[in-house]
């Protein structure tokens, strides 16, 4: 038998209804891909019992030709959805130990339409970063590798992106057939950028965010990673859904975006915003991003150079805004009621203490940002100013949209993925500068998804973003699908991680 | 109106002082659930039994608005004769404390879902003033922290985290203890007969935040202190005075008031620092991103103010244009919705005037004095009404009435029925009442001779034929049976 993980998640789907391999063989091959690949470090909690139960039960009703969309395929779950019974921590030492007694509703969501669940998924802790050097639980590796002057294969560990690193990793390596991520300035698409996967950010409030760990309320949103668009736009439609429990969430029927995958982009607008070509920006991303202009405008796509002029306020606006919402969000692990607590000689002691050794690094410097932009004094220059440009930059998207722009073509990231400890140790903006392209689209709420679309000089994957008018995900699908066709195929190199 | 007395004025060392008050009332809205979960708000259950995951701030849980909470706030904005704001904004309130599981307070700050309106407030018969109402928003309660229950450990009850509040924020319209008190009462009568808090203060369904401040008659406005959460009228009332009197003393003394925040203790009659102006917690507030914006239309504000009852001020209004009674009366028959139906009901096609009085000083007197409410009164509307019934028929005297209401009291029964089973009847036959008094004046001999020189012994004689009728003879036929006999 073929390795039933080298398949993309429609085929082990079409695969389990034409009855060709079980969801138990589908889910054990996925357990021991997994079991091997430890070095990644891309599941922090494994579970495999639970999924073999699961395939079991969905072989039941395969074998009666029942089930729903996802019947009998292996996920991996971001460590920041809640999953009643099985651990949950957001990767931080301050939720070690936590076991939800509820699930999440975009995984509960998975499970009604039949998906099987591996583990959970390495990431930044509390979603804050872009390299996944931030988890408490270690940074997950890359299964790429970088490819030296002289063409031989160098060992370093390079990074998988952020925060949903684990996501992208463990979909890269085939250690899963799909993922959950979530994304708040480029969670979801910066790391699909990095593993040469798809990665795709829905519209503020397609997904609901009840159960999934806060970041930043007002930017959070779910989505999945894939290894085609196509099997982005079925994990898609399963996660995607009105929630009343959520009341920021979106009421209207999901489509069943699986069909605009193929569908002719024919005078489809595509913007191409001016602002985004950055001073410094490399030969490489430069060129890829004229390529994919090219694919487009060959597929039939009408291009047009358009102005987004807020585009540079963006990237600060985001980093006061983000580490507000984080800064209060994060406020409930205190050590009272679940999750680690250190005592102290009184209720302030227990408080510092707690959160000193239960919050990394990065997460301290967030909530101590976000405290200080929120403080008397400078909300109105630091807080208040932010939320004015985040009006800014919405309105330059929304006359974009209003000028006949049915989507926007931009990078996903200003340079492929990087090397272990290479970046930001020193200056943490250097970090943020990841950012740069995704964030306007949380700032806006936009849909935006990421595609595979070259190599870099040093042989790591490249990814273009398409940005979408709101709820129109499904322009998305069809555009993207028109730059993966068009695409050389990106080949992840072979094995080396077990 | 809003003439404050100069009667109100404290005296000091250095002349007369007035004392500015502005009242922030936190009333609990009655709802069946919390703001933003589904859990109970039912008072008195066993710690930590009625919490939700978003109460209990479980990682990934998000508040969802009830509705009924806005409804009620609406009702109470209309109440209030206030402006009702159709779009607002939830706001957090970020601090830390164990009983604050969120680490923080879903409040509203910059847009409050009510604005201004005003209280009229009846201090006397004749003199009423008005305190101008600033704003109301819905905010959630926090927790409870026990530090009690063990030597070295405090404990949280969560049941009341979550659950809704109205905090209603006065003007710095009130000038005494006494006005502030009334304002209470009488907001708190509002709530009642809106239905949207049942003004429990013993169950910490009303408590106050008072500001309090003084300065000479007409100058500038002093520096305040904020007494932090009273929950009785009457210690809302001795918190002003002695935190009036100390801010007096200080200045006085050459001293001066700094801002902060103050506990009132009850036992020691005195206010205590709990934290400065500089201790002052910095809550960044910002607006709640788990929550839109609160907004809603005139039509849906029409809906409910249609289906208000009639308010205490419109209801004493009527029963002095309808019944005829006075301010006071209607004042005290208002005061509570039950009171105004009980007598409603009572007075039905009877004389209104004689109903209130009855209802008012026996039927209220009584219940009073055996601390009970009206809806637990022993006697129904239905029997005050046969009581006036049989007074005004002139059937019984209003003594007599007396010794009816205590047998129906104690025995219930039909007022009517047992005046008839047990001959409480007034006697008005004239043939009887002059045998009577034929009786006592052939015994009295010396006492007809004084009466002559002193009509006021007539009241003696009066007295006489009471008794010896056993105080059924109609008073008024024994005076004129008197005057006559007597010659007066």
């Amino acid at each position: 038998m073929t390795d039933l993980t080298r398949l993309t998640l429609a085929q082990a789907r079409d695969g389990l209804k034409a009855k060709s391999f079980t969801s138990v063989e589908l889910t054990q091959a996925h357990i021991d891909a997994v079991a091997r690949a430890k070095q990644l470090n891309c599941y922090i909690v494994e579970t495999p019992e639970k999924a073999l139960a699961q395939a079991k039960a969905s072989d039941a009703k395969l074998a009666k030709a029942e089930g729903g969309a996802l019947e009998g395929l292996p996920l991996g779950i971001k460590d920041l959805y809640c999953t009643e019974g099985v651990q949950t921590t957001a990767g931080s030492h301050i939720l070690e130990g936590f076991v939800p007694q509820y699930e999440s509703t975009v995984t509960t969501n998975l499970w009604r339409d039949g998906a099987v669940m591996l583990g959970k998924l390495n990431l930044d802790e509390f979603a804050m970063g872009s390299s996944n050097e931030t988890s408490y639980f270690g940074p997950v590796v890359s299964p790429w590798r970088r490819k030296g002057a002289d063409g031989k294969i160098s060992d370093a560990k390079i990074v998988p992106g952020g925060s949903s690193g684990g996501s992208s990793a463990a979909v890269a390596a085939h250690l899963c057939l799909g993922a959950t991520a979530t994304d708040t300035g480029g969670s979801i698409r910066q790391p699909a950028a990095f593993t040469g996967t798809v990665g795709i950010k829905p519209t503020y409030g397609r997904c609901s965010r009840w159960g999934i760990v806060a970041f930043a309320s007002s930017l959070d949103q779910a989505g999945p990673i894939a290894r085609t668009v196509r099997d982005a736009a079925i994990l898609l439609r399963s996660m995607a859904g009105h929630d009343a429990k959520d009341t920021t969430s979106f009421d209207a029927p999901v489509p069943d975006y699986e069909k605009s995958v193929g569908a002719s982009v024919k005078g489809k607008v595509i913007g191409i915003p001016k602002e985004y070509r950055l001073d410094g920006m490399s030969a490489e991303i430069a060129a890829l991003w004229d390529q994919g202009v090219a694919w487009l405008r060959a597929a039939g796509a009408e291009i047009r150079e358009i102005s987004l002029p807020h585009t540079r306020h963006a990237l600060p606006a985001y980093y006061i805004v983000a580490p507000a919402e984080a800064s209060s969000n994060l406020a409930r692990y205190d050590g009272i009621r679940y999750g680690l607590r250190k005592t102290g000689k009184d209720i302030a002691d227990l408080y510092e203490k707690t959160r000193a050794e239960g919050f990394g690094k990065e997460v301290r410097r967030r909530i101590m940002i976000g405290t200080y932009v929120l403080s008397a004094g400078y909300y109105d220059a630091y807080y208040l100013r932010a939320q004015k440009i985040r009006t800014l930059i919405k309105r330059d998207f929304d006359l974009a949209y209003a000028a006949g722009v049915d989507a926007i073509l931009t990078p996903a990231t200003p340079s492929p993925a990087f090397a272990q400890g290479e970046k930001g140790s020193s200056d943490p903006v250097e970090m943020y500068l990841n950012d740069v392209f995704t964030v306007t689209v949380n700032m806006a709420g936009l849909p935006g998804l990421v595609v595979p679309a070259g190599m870099s000089s040093d042989g790591l994957p490249l990814g273009l973003q398409l940005i979408g008018r709101p709820f129109e995900e499904e322009t998305l699908f069809s555009l993207g699908e028109a730059i993966e066709q068009a695409a050389p195929k990106i080949v992840l190199p072979e094995s080396w991680w077990g | 109106m809003n003439t404050h007395a100069k009667h109100k004025l404290i005296a000091g060392a250095t002349g007369d002082w007035e004392v500015v008050i502005g009242l922030e009332i936190h009333a609990q809205v009655t709802s069946k659930s919390k703001l933003f979960s589904g859990a109970s708000t039912e008072f008195g259950a066993e710690p930590n039994t009625h919490v939700s995951l978003v109460d209990a701030a479980m990682p990934g849980m998000l508040p969802v608005i009830n509705e009924e909470c806005v409804k009620q706030a609406i009702r109470t904005g209309l109440a209030l004769k206030a402006q009702i704001n159709h779009r607002s904004v939830f706001d957090r309130k970020n601090y830390f404390y164990p009983d604050l599981p969120q680490g923080y307070q879903i409040s509203q700050f910059k847009f409050p879902i009510v604005g201004e309106g005003e209280v009229l407030v009846d201090l006397s018969p004749t003199e009423q003033i008005k305190v101008g109402i600033e704003r109301l928003h819905l905010e959630q309660d926090a927790g409870k922290s026990l530090h009690d229950l063990s030597a070295n450990d405090s404990h949280v009850d969560l049941n009341r985290s979550g659950v809704a509040l109205m905090e209603i924020v006065s003007k710095p319209d009130m000038r005494s203890s006494e006005e502030a008190k009334a304002y209470v009462s009488k907001l708190r009568t509002i709530l009642r007969y809106a239905e949207t808090c049942d003004g429990n203060m013993e169950q910490g369904s009303l408590r106050a935040d008072v500001n309090v401040s003084v300065r000479k008659p007409g100058g500038e406005l002093g520096t305040r202190c904020e007494i932090k959460n009273v929950n009785s009228i009457r210690f809302i009332g001795q918190a002003i005075e002695v935190e009036a009197r100390r801010q007096i003393g200080i200045i006085e003394d050459g001293g001066k008031i700094d801002q902060e925040t103050r506990l009132y203790d009850p036992a020691k009659s005195e206010t205590r620092s709990m934290r400065s102006k500089e201790e002052a917690h910095d809550y960044r507030y910002f607006p709640d991103p788990d929550l839109l914006p609160l907004e809603f239309d005139q039509a849906y504000v029409d809906v409910l103010g249609a289906g208000l009852p009639e308010l205490p001020d419109a209801k004493k209004a009527r029963f002095v244009a309808t019944y005829g009674l006075s301010p006071y009366d209607a004042g005290v028959l208002v005061l509570e919705r039950a009171f105004g139906d009980y007598f409603e009901e009572a007075a039905k096609g009877r004389d209104a005037k004689l109903v209130a009085n009855w209802v008012i000083n026996e039927l209220f007197g009584r219940l009073n004095k055996e601390g009970q409410g009206i809806e637990d009164s022993p006697v129904s509307a239905a029997q005050i009404g046969g009581i006036v019934d049989l007074i005004s028929s002139n059937v019984i005297s209003g003594k007599i009435a007396k010794d009816l209401f205590e047998i129906v009291w104690s025995e219930g029964g039909d007022p009517k029925a047992i005046v008839e089973a047990r001959g409480m009847k007034q006697v008005t036959d004239s043939g009887a009442i002059e045998a009577a008094v034929d009786e006592i004046i052939a015994k009295n001999p010396d006492k007809v001779e004084q009466a002559k020189a002193k009509p006021t012994m007539l009241g003696w004689f009066v007295g006489q034929v009471m008794k010896t009728t056993g105080g059924k003879a109609n008073p008024q036929a024994v005076n004129e049976v008197l005057k006559s006999k007597l010659g007066l």
